[in-house]
């Protein structure tokens, strides 16, 4: 009885360590920007809620052209995508393929600005940024 | 004054006037010798990591000699609305860039390319594509290998047929059009 017990002890600290290490697995540079959207008020950041922003379809103001991130970047995170201009690939998103990729802060911010302006129309609020990097990380 | 005296001063200044004029005339042409000796091929290869990085993740990171540095100062200060898109850069980095720009533009680098792209430029246009010799030089390309081809799609995309583009080398002998071949005119 003792032995089981141990056995489903060691079972369940094993799932429990899995599953921790895949909801953390933010970039350090992901952790410290979630943290400093956190300060300015965002929480509960969601992955869910990232991808559904992803996905979703903009109408820009100027042009009447509907955009979203996967106008550039795909709805698969772990393929190339092409920049909607120039035709210039990009190369994968996602870490787990791309290992540079969330790694920069300076970098994760400065092309949120410029993405978020061209797709939404305006600057993303941290707690979207915050859904993003959610998303993106676990890709 | 004695006339005699009056003829040697005359003919003194008309020497040294005469020697200055021969040494300036002197000086001009070394000046435009040297710079014509010393005038290298293509334009200046980019060789800022910065700009290399932040310039080529869009499009290919076009040299600074191929704009005269009015043109870059005017393109840099619009990034929110660059072409159409937003380019935005940190106000540090966007300096850095800035610098460089001026620094290598047309006309301050003696490059061959870059001294020939300053020909009859009026104003500060920020489309190589409308800089009178890069216009002349493109004029008798058929648009079937250019709008028309999937592969090249415009004119801005330098590196599409210049397969050395990327090294700041436009030779006409590099020149592979996708879809057509190599292309001398």
């Amino acid at each position: 009885m003792n032995e089981i017990k141990k056995f489903v002890a060691t079972g369940l600290t094993i799932a429990g360590m899995c599953y921790g290490s895949i909801a953390l697995s933010q970039t350090k540079a992901g952790e410290a920007l979630l943290d400093r959207y956190a300060s300015a008020g965002a929480k509960n950041f969601s992955a869910a809620r990232g991808e559904a922003l992803w996905n979703q379809k903009f109408t820009h103001a100027k042009s009447g052209q509907k955009r979203s991130c996967t106008t550039c970047h795909t709805s698969d995170l772990r393929k190339p995508g092409k920049h909607a201009r120039t035709g210039k690939i990009i190369e994968p998103l996602a870490p787990s393929v791309n290992a540079t990729r969330l790694s920069n802060e300076k970098k994760i911010e400065k092309w949120f600005l410029r993405n978020c302006k061209w797709t939404l129309g305006r600057k993303c609020t941290p707690q979207e940024k915050g859904d993003f990097l959610s998303y993106m990380s676990n890709q | 004054m004695k006339p005699t005296r009056l003829l040697a001063i005359i003919s003194l200044s008309a020497i040294t006037a005469g020697i200055v004029v021969t040494a300036m005339a002197d000086d001009d042409r070394r000046y435009s010798d040297s710079w014509g000796a010393k005038t290298l091929p293509g334009v200046a290869p980019v060789d800022l990591p910065l700009y290399q990085d932040e310039c080529g993740s869009c499009h290919m990171a076009y040299q600074p000699g191929l704009l005269p540095a009015p043109s870059w100062e005017k393109l840099m200060s619009g990034l929110d609305d660059h072409f159409g898109e937003n380019a935005e850069l940190p106000e540090n980095e966007r300096q850095t860039i800035l610098n460089y720009l001026l620094d290598n533009a047309a006309g301050r680098s003696n490059y061959r390319a870059s001294n020939k792209l300053m020909r009859n430029i009026r104003g500060a246009p920020i489309r190589i594509t409308e800089l009178p010799y890069f216009v002349h030089e493109h004029r008798e390309i058929p648009s079937r290998l250019v709008t028309g081809n999937p592969k090249v799609r415009s004119l801005s995309y330098c590196n599409a047929c210049h397969t050395q583009a990327n090294k700041g080398s436009y030779d006409e002998h590099q020149i592979y059009i996708p879809g057509y071949g190599r292309y001398d005119d």
